[in-house]
């Protein structure tokens, strides 16, 4: 199976290859912010065959002679911004049959053809992280995509571990929302007892594995949800754990040190009462910001300060949308809300491309503008920080996905006639946040 | 007219708020307002304007050249100056921030129509919510019953300050919330589609029309509290505030007001922009959807462009919060503006939007909604283009209160 995922993955790689340009492509004139490096006012970014061959200050990179040259003169460019957690797709939600399913694969229902990845490419979004919802404590894998056109969710797919083919995290969730109308979860400390269960098991599960020691007669049978944790306790597959009152985010991290598995705080909205707590585990954060407080009673205390107090903390955070909590034309909206907090300018952009990138294992491929990474950027009318900028184009990978002047495109970003279809999946989402 | 005793008390109270001397928080304190650049919506921005405020009225707007600032003035000063910013429509203060039933009075779902259910009988001056906006520019707000039944109650304006209604209150009975389409369907069992909605609709301003008929003549008849409100509509009283978001619930919506000739504003009217010839025709204003709607449901055509299509047509709009169920709470209509602003609107039309066109849809331009003498002395004090995202609400001044500092 895994040598069939690793050969799709070849080809892929391979058709992407032939679509990419074979001319060198040149964008001069434009402020580009790289992330990893200083802003440069009058820069160059210089993109091969889908990667990015050079950045730098107009003069000091040479031009190859037979580029494509692209006059990107009072725009500013930076790195496509990545979302770690967001519902566009529209894939399934959480199965209610039972509150535990890892072996479930949002990827499995995924319409590669929804409006939504247009809508989130005019918002400036290359790399994504798309979940199942959190009325459950295991929903199922999350999918790190690129929302490029495509016919197939393959197409789509960020690898992030070639060997086992892995392309994405298992979504968890504690606090009230996964808790049950059947009373099954009914409270917090059966919740983290029914997850602890599973990984008990999940460890047992890999400990015969190892003694078969590559021995088919003694490998213990298939199961999907075992693999799948294995994964977790591996290392290999990161957890993303909705979480949202500073107690429940300390359980989360009391569960995820227990058993040594990976794992990325998702909302955290109390994350400032614990903000050194989170530091000093090293445990990632997701984060949000709304125009208001309130809506939601675990969550009253979400304030846009949130990320400020992480800043200061030290801790390693990012933006999300969980789209259509904020749509995906907001993201970058998003950061500014908290920059209006006192967040620094660059710690804001960071959160919005390098640090999700790194809690997605993508941070080799995407996040910022530097030699050797894939050609994922955004052209910008102007100040990311200011109302009036638009994002004027999306590149993914050197291909332009999406251009504000081309109406087809544009209409993504400003919403019209018949562009969205109502999914009454996505609807659904917005009560079950 | 002040009786001579009248006046001589008046003059003795003037004199001794004189002695007293201005004070922060207090309405007689004299306060003047620099800004750099003054919107006054009354004539071309001022650049180093000055807006004198005395007694909680605006007393004098100029040009700092030309406006003395009395030594006993206490004096504020901004790079921005705008009126009180107005949320067309909102519900905060019948809804609440806990988002729990305790604090939820938007919508009563024991009948679809109630429209003698009264906005001030459920408001809590002191939610969260309420200085929440306050804090972001929001000044006076329509705020009252939700969408989703046929007629879920009253609307009424209030200034976003005060300790209880009667301090915050500017008209108690502003409009009456109606909602067209197939938001009535999921919150009652009868009426079950759209076209019954209309039915009961009509049925029920049918059935008011004797009782008008009856108390304009003087006839005596046992008091109706429904009726007596529905019949104040078709008296031009009270205003119809109908919900429809489809175009066909738009024109549905103007089909009625030509069928009964009340005084109308549509809410929402995310596909207005597919008929914008009926509207523009029918007089009738909009008050729009929140720029950021999520496109769901019957707003899912909604686009950022609507306002800037709606001012191109002539048909007078405002913003509004509007009503959210789950988070964030309330939206904040400045922020609704701002996407506007930027999607094709401008900063200076989405600022008349969200003063003084919404106050004249409101019908409190007499008061609000403009810096001009004789006004409330509500204003905002900003470092920056108000809708600007990194832009700061420094001072909030109301009925010439200063009601929040950002320090």
């Amino acid at each position: 199976m895994k040598v069939i995922f690793k050969l799709m993955v070849i080809m892929i790689c391979m058709a992407a290859a032939v679509q990419a340009q074979d001319r060198p492509q040149v964008f001069e004139g434009a402020e580009i912010i790289p992330i990893t490096g200083e802003a440069i006012s009058n820069g160059v970014l210089i993109v091969e065959n889908g990667l990015i061959t050079a950045v730098g200050e107009a003069g000091s990179v040479s031009i190859p002679r037979n580029a494509d040259r692209f006059d990107v003169t009072g725009k500013v460019i930076m790195p496509g911004i990545v979302d770690t957690h967001s519902h566009i797709g529209e894939g399934d939600g959480g199965d209610g049959s039972a509150s535990l399913h890892p072996d479930v694969r949002i990827l499995d229902t995924i319409d590669p053809r929804s409006s939504t990845f247009r809508k989130a490419l005019s918002g400036g979004i290359t790399s994504v992280n798309i979940m199942p919802g959190s009325g459950l404590l295991m929903s199922g894998q999350t999918v790190y995509v690129k929302p490029k056109p495509a016919d197939t969710i393959e197409e789509m797919l960020i690898i992030v571990d070639e060997e086992t083919g892995i392309y994405g995290g298992l979504k968890m969730a504690n606090g009230t929302n996964p808790l049950r109308s059947n009373g099954s979860p009914g409270t917090r400390a059966k919740s983290a007892a029914l997850v602890r269960k599973m990984y008990v098991e999940a460890q047992e599960y890999k400990a015969k594995i190892e003694e078969a020691a590559d021995d088919p007669e003694k490998m213990p049978a298939r199961n999907l949800q075992m693999e799948t944790l294995v994964e977790v306790l591996e290392g290999k597959r990161i957890v993303h754990n909705h979480t949202h009152r500073h107690d429940d985010i300390l359980t989360a991290m009391r569960l995820a040190e227990e058993f040594g598995y990976r794992m990325v705080l998702q909302h955290v909205s109390e994350g400032w009462k614990v903000a050194d707590e989170i530091a000093a585990s090293g445990f990632p954060a997701s984060i949000i910001t709304l125009d208001s407080p309130g809506g939601k009673l675990e969550a009253i205390n979400l304030l846009n300060k949130n990320g400020r107090m992480l800043e200061e903390a030290g801790a390693l955070f990012a933006f999300h949308s969980d789209d259509p909590i904020v749509d995906s034309r907001f993201l970058l909206r998003s950061a500014v809300m908290a920059v209006k907090e006192g967040m620094s300018r660059d710690m804001a952009l960071r959160a919005l491309t390098i640090n999700g990138a790194m809690m997605m294992d993508i941070d080799d491929r995407v996040g910022s503008l530097e030699a050797g990474k894939d050609a994922d950027f955004v052209i910008l009318s102007g100040d990311p920080f200011s109302v009036y900028t638009h994002v004027e184009q999306t590149w993914i990978e050197g291909e332009k996905v999406w251009d504000r002047e081309n109406p087809e495109d544009r209409k993504y970003a400003t919403g019209g006639y018949e562009i969205f279809r109502a999914s009454a999946n996505q609807h659904v989402h917005v009560e079950g946040h | 007219m002040a009786s001579t005793g009248n006046m001589r008390m008046l003059f003795l109270l003037l004199m001794s708020c004189l002695i007293a001397g201005p004070m922060a928080g207090d309405a007689e304190a004299q306060i003047a307002v620099k800004g750099e650049i003054v919107y006054t919506m009354d004539g071309d921005p001022i650049q180093n304007g000055v807006v004198l405020i005395n007694d909680g009225k605006i007393e004098r707007v100029g040009s700092a050249s030309r406006v003395r600032i009395p030594s006993d003035y206490e004096i504020y000063e901004a790079k921005i100056v705008t009126p009180g910013l107005i949320d067309a429509r909102t519900v905060v203060g019948l809804a609440g921030y806990y988002n729990q039933q305790h604090d939820q009075d938007i919508l009563e779902t024991s009948s679809a129509v109630q429209p003698e259910l009264r906005a001030m009988d459920a408001y809590n001056a002191q939610e969260f919510l309420v200085d929440f906006v306050k804090s972001k520019g929001m000044t006076t707000i329509h705020t009252g019953h939700g969408p989703g039944a046929v007629m879920s109650g009253q609307t009424m304006i209030v200034k976003s300050t005060g300790r209880t209604l009667d301090e915050a209150l500017v008209d108690s009975t502003t409009m009456i919330a109606i909602t067209l389409g197939s938001g009535v369907r999921s919150n009652f069992s009868s009426p079950g589609t759209r076209s019954k909605t209309v039915a009961v609709l009509r049925q029920e301003l049918i059935g008011a029309m004797d009782y008008a008929e009856k108390r304009s003549e003087g006839e005596s008849q046992s008091r109706d509290l429904k009726k007596e409100v529905i019949a104040d509509l078709l008296d031009g009283k009270v205003t119809a505030m109908v919900s429809a978001n489809t175009a066909s619930d738009i024109v549905t919506a103007l089909r009625i007001q030509r069928e009964f000739g009340f005084p109308m504003v549509l809410e929402g009217a995310a596909e207005a922009y597919l008929v914008l010839d009926e509207i523009k025709a029918s007089g009738v204003p909009v008050i729009l959807h929140p720029t950021m709607i999520r496109p769901f449901g019957e707003a899912k055509n909604a686009s950022y462009e609507t306002a800037a299509k709606l001012h191109e047509a002539g048909i007078p709009f405002s913003f509004q919060s509007g009503y959210e169920s789950y988070v964030p709470k309330t939206r904040i209509a400045r922020y609704e503006a701002a996407i506007a602003a930027a999607n094709g609107l401008g900063m200076e039309k989405a600022l008349f939007a969200t003063t003084l066109g919404a106050a004249q849809i409101l019908g409190v331009d007499g008061r609000v909604g403009s810096l001009e003498r004789g006004k409330d002395a509500d204003l905002v004090l900003f470092d920056g283009d108000p809708f600007e995202y990194l832009t700061n609400v420094e001072v909030v001044i109301i009925d010439g209160s200063v009601v929040y500092t950002r320090e």
